[in-house]
Parts: C-alpha cells; sequence; structure tokens
C-alpha cells in the first residue's frame, strides 16, 4: 500500500519552472532542504517564492538563481547569519523582485488562502512604511496576475467610527512543500513542536507536497488524531526523507548543524565562495545520500540526533567552531 | 569599560531585563532580548511568560535559544502553536505587555529601520532581513524596548524606512496613524538608556554607561537630545552577572 508514497527526485521534478511556491518551518527548523536540494540540480528558474521568516532554504536558491519574485517578511539564519547573505547581494544587485510585508500580515494572507476568503483584516502595519510603500512598481504587478493588484488597503470599519483595520490580500500558490516528523502514506501528517504557519501554507496550495523523517503506519496517526493538523485530503504526495531539513532543526529529531551553517555562512560571503559551495554539497552530490556523506555522514550526523528528554542536543557545541 | 567586572553585553542585558516587571508577557527576539527575558525569570520577574512568535507560549528556556523558531523554546513551554495563534490571540488580541526591537536605524521617536538603508528602498545601498515580526510588535504590544548600537549614523533624525513604527512624528500621530496602544517606552544602546516625554514623545537621556558622560552620548546621538538629569546607568549586580554567566548563558553564545 503505497498511496501517495512518491520517491524525491519524482516529487521535486513535479515544480516546473516558473512555478509559485511556499515553504514550509521559520528561520532554523523545519525547511525542505532535501527537496530545495534537488531544485538546484534541476536548475529551476524564474520561481515565486511566499514565506514570512525563510532562511537558508530561501538563500541557497536564490543565489543558485532559481528565483525570480518573492513576497516576504524576513530573510536570514538569526543568530546563525543575521541576514541572508545572497538576499542581500541580489536586492542590491537588481537581481531580484519582492514585496515586504510583515510576519502577522503574511501568515494572515496565507490563511485567507487557506478559507477561501479574498483578503484578511489585521490591525498591524498602520504608520509603517510596510503599509505606505511598495517593493514592486505597478508595471512588475501588472505584468503577473499572480501577484495582488494591490499590496495592502486601510479600511474603515463599517460596524464602529474610529476604527481602522489593514486588509492584506489572500495567497493562493501552486505548491506547498513542507517538511514534518512523521507522515502516513495515505497523506496524514504529525507535526511536533510548533507548527508555524505550515497548516495555512498547506492548505493555500494547490498541489502539496509532505518531506518526512518517518513514515508511519496510518494507525499509528489515527491514535491521536487531534496531534494531526492538516486535512489529509489537501496532501497530494509524501515521501520518506530521513534529515531532510539539514542543516536546519527538527523537534524530537535532530538539532540545527552549527558547524554547516557557519560553512555556508563563511562561503556565501563572495560569488566564488557561493559557488564552491554549491559544488561541493548541492551540484556535487547527485542526491540527499550523497548530500549527507558531503557535509559529514552518519559520524557528523549522529552528533546533532535529539535527546528524547529535551526534543533537541543539549550538549551541541554552538560557538567557536572551525568549519 | 574593560577594567570593569562585567562587559557592555551584560551591562545591557541587566538593563534589558529591568524593564520586565513580574507577571508580564514578554515577546522576545533573538540575541539581547532573550539574554534579558531570561535573566529577568531567574530574578525579579519569576513568573514572567516569554513567548515567541514562531508558535511557543510560556517557555521555560533551559538553553539560551539561536533563533524565534529554534526548538530550545519549546522546553517547558506551556503551549506550542504557530505563527497564527500568537499573532492573532495573544499580540493582536492585547495580551503582550512587552514586546523587544531592534534595528539598523532608531530615529528620534523611536521608529525603526530593519529593512534598508538608502533613499529609495527599491535601489536600496544595503538590504536588511525586513521586518520579520517586528511591525506587528511595534504595532500591537502594550509597549516596546528598543536594543540600538549607539551611533550617530544610526540614530538619524528620520529613518530611511519605518519598519517597526514607534511614536511616528511625535505627540499624537500614533494615535492618529490608527493603531490602538502601545509605542516605545525605552531605548537600551550601547552607550545609555533613553526614554520619551510623556506628551510630546521626545527622546531625553536618562542614564549614561559608565565610563561615558551624558554629553558623549549626545555627541553621537544624530538629533539633539535632552540630556539635563541624566544619571550613570546602574551597575550589574554580583547575582545578576552570576545568573547571567552560570544560569542564561553559559555557552557564551551571546555574552562572548
Amino acid at each position: 500500500m503505497t498511496g501517495k508514497l512518491i520517491d524525491l527526485p519524482t516529487a521535486a521534478a513535479l515544480i516546473p519552472d516558473g512555478a509559485t511556491i511556499s515553504f514550509g518551518g521559520f528561520t532554523t527548523q523545519r525547511h525542505p532542504m532535501a527537496l530545495i536540494h534537488e531544485l538546484v540540480r534541476l536548475r529551476r528558474r524564474d520561481l515565486y517564492l511566499f514565506g514570512h521568516s525563510p532562511g537558508g532554504d530561501w538563500d541557497l536558491l536564490i543565489g543558485a538563481g532559481c528565483v525570480r519574485r518573492v513576497e516576504l517578511a524576513y530573510e536570514a539564519d538569526e543568530a546563525f547569519g543575521t541576514v541572508g547573505p545572497r538576499w542581500r547581494q541580489a536586492v542590491e544587485r537588481g537581481q531580484i523582485e519582492w514585496e515586504d510585508y510583515s510576519n502577522f500580515a503574511m501568515v494572515s494572507r496565507f490563511a485567507a488562502g487557506a478559507m477561501g476568503i479574498p483578503f484578511m483584516p489585521i490591525r498591524s502595519l498602520l504608520g509603517s512604511d510596510v503599509l505606505a510603500r511598495q517593493a514592486l512598481t505597478e508595471a512588475q504587478r501588472a505584468a503577473d496576475r499572480r501577484t495582488s493588484p494591490l499590496k495592502a488597503h486601510v479600511l474603515q470599519s463599517p460596524f464602529q467610527a474610529d476604527d481602522r483595520v489593514v486588509l492584506v490580500p489572500a495567497i493562493h500558490t501552486e505548491f506547498a512543500v513542507l517538511h514534518v516528523q512523521k507522515a502516513a502514506s495515505n497523506g496524514i501528517v504529525r507535526i511536533e513542536g510548533q507548527t508555524f504557519a505550515d497548516v495555512q501554507q498547506a492548505l493555500c496550495a494547490d498541489v502539496v507536497i509532505v518531506t518526512a523523517e518517518e513514515i508511519v503506519p496510518e494507525e499509528t496517526l489515527r491514535a491521536e488524531p487531534e496531534r494531526n493538523p492538516i486535512p489529509h485530503m489537501a496532501i497530494a504526495h509524501v515521501c520518506h526523507v530521513p534529515f531532510g531539513a539539514h542543516p536546519y532543526a527538527v523537534y524530537n529529531y535532530y538539532d540545527y548543524d552549527p558547524l554547516h551553517l557557519k560553512r555556508y555562512h563563511d562561503h556565501a560571503r563572495d560569488d566564488a565562495g557561493f559557488q564552491e559551495y554549491l559544488d561541493r554539497y548541492v551540484l556535487g552530490p547527485r542526491n540527499h545520500l550523497e548530500y549527507l556523506e558531503a557535509v559529514g555522514g552518519p559520524l557528523h550526523l549522529n552528533t546533532l540526533r535529539a535527546d528524547p528528554a529535551y526534543g533537541y542536543s543539549p550538549n551541541l557545541r554552538r560557538r567557536r567552531l572551525e568549519s | 569599560m574593560s577594567a570593569r567586572p562585567y562587559s557592555l553585553t551584560e551591562l545591557m542585558a541587566v538593563a534589558a531585563a529591568r524593564e520586565i516587571r513580574d507577571g508580564e508577557v514578554v515577546f522576545a527576539g533573538t540575541g539581547l532580548p532573550m539574554l534579558g527575558a531570561m535573566l529577568a525569570q531567574h530574578t525579579h520577574a519569576p513568573d514572567c511568560c516569554i513567548i515567541f512568535e514562531a508558535g511557543t507560549c510560556a517557555s521555560q528556556l533551559a538553553h539560551l535559544p539561536m533563533s524565534v523558531g529554534d526548538p530550545r523554546t519549546l522546553r517547558g513551554a506551556a503551549t506550542a502553536a504557530g505563527l497564527q495563534e500568537v499573532f492573532n490571540y495573544v499580540l493582536q488580541a492585547g495580551r503582550v505587555d512587552v514586546g523587544f526591537l531592534s534595528g539598523a536605524q532608531v530615529d528620534c521617536h523611536g521608529n525603526i529601520n530593519s529593512t534598508s538603508i538608502g533613499a529609495d528602498p527599491r535601489r536600496p545601498q544595503v538590504r536588511f532581513p525586513g521586518s520579520g515580526g517586528s511591525c506587528d510588535i511595534a504595532c500591537l504590544a502594550k509597549r516596546t524596548i528598543i536594543i540600538a548600537k549607539h551611533e550617530k549614523r544610526r540614530f538619524p533624525v528620520t529613518v530611511d524606512y519605518v519598519t517597526s513604527p514607534g511614536w511616528l512624528e511625535g505627540g499624537d500621530s500614533r494615535r492618529q496613524a490608527g493603531l490602538v496602544r502601545g509605542g516605545p517606552s525605552a531605548i537600551v544602546t550601547t552607550k545609555g538608556v533613553m526614554r520619551f516625554r510623556a506628551d510630546s514623545k521626545a527622546l531625553y537621556l536618562e542614564s549614561y554607561h559608565p565610563g561615558l558622560t551624558a554629553q558623549a552620548v549626545a555627541d553621537d546621538t544624530g538629533f539633539p537630545i535632552d540630556i539635563e538629569g541624566a544619571r550613570e546607568t546602574p551597575a550589574p549586580s554580583p547575582e545578576e552577572l552570576r545568573i547571567l554567566r552560570e544560569v542564561v548563558d553559559p555557552e557564551r553564545i551571546f555574552l562572548a
């Protein structure tokens, strides 16, 4: 009974050039990195990404030239890298089209799309340049019907005088890709720890691909349905990908990899270094298993494994690393 | 400050911690705010509730997180959910007492820029990560504390881009813009602590860090600032330093 199970290269190949996508996770946890590496190997172009707080998942795709337009709130690895180096370069060189929102605005936009309504009212953004200014020009907005014609709109409440809200437009994407702890072959998904905006992102996408650390029997997940946050009919494909979020953390499975994140940020500072990183860790390895070997193999990966009492590795060395 | 028995980061973490009152709900970000919030929880504010926008509420941190999405924020947490729950039901609903913010530029009314440097944000000289949740926290927390590096160019009269609204143009302008609550209450910098006058929302220097003078801090600020009555920032106590070093950040993630 394979159901929705497919292998990772098959899943990645479903995503064409120019597709609109959102990836699950938040800065340093649960990004579907193995699938993103596949997209780089496939040399995808002109991708259109929507996100709240991505990190190196986007930075890698932007640096590899896979991305044309993004709508986002933030792009960095927080304390591991306070601004995504390739994102910064791409903006400063005029190589990417983008629109700025806030995290609350973005999750509200995903939620509106997930609920099938055209916008969501929020009390944030008022008085800010996130509301007052647009990074995309009118021409850029008009040129792609997948971009909202209007960034946001201030509405006077029809119910109360002197009460204003900001309407932010719904997002619909062709694809959402999540990396989770456990999934069943019929598409039931178990997320442990924070859910981030994974649920809203999945439910506003046409096709949802889930990569999971473990594939477990359907009955195991059905035994605790309150812990399965996404209606399984919304999940199209499931891939079994252990260490699929490396170098980012997966709660209860493994921690982030400070050594490899330092390696990325040391390399990504300049073009030559970034190319060297790509060649060595993404384009050189032919698949996810070869990637895991390239970053240190089981000997290294085992040092990242979560202590069951914590859900992370309490003795992980996080500073003063030599890459 | 090298002759003193504490570092600048330690002094700032203690100053940040002292802004938190016991029982408050605290929206913490990576770095100094986390040091401050954890220190407060282990000293004068054991019942403060630390929340993270990525989805965790009431964390009892055992190890310093390196991101707000860090699995370490789940330690002892009362609730784990997602951005939707935290932003809507906690922040927007008015349940956050104090939020911490930081940025590349802060102006004379506490407006913050963490988006880009340059007059035209479409063609910036320098690009930063962007708002993240900062704009939301600035709009919707009951009050905010700003952490900043104190240099003249980082404290201009007006910021290049208002990522996170402070008191906007001062006076009543924040309420005029439609914001229902909040506003910055203090700026903890590498040189001192600044606060805002009640009505005008003009900044004044409350304290300068040991080893500096009020005038030296004013000289490093890009707009005129009232320094009358400014005193020296109180030094960290030995107990605060011990907890910071032994309990909060024994790995020297941010204290290094």
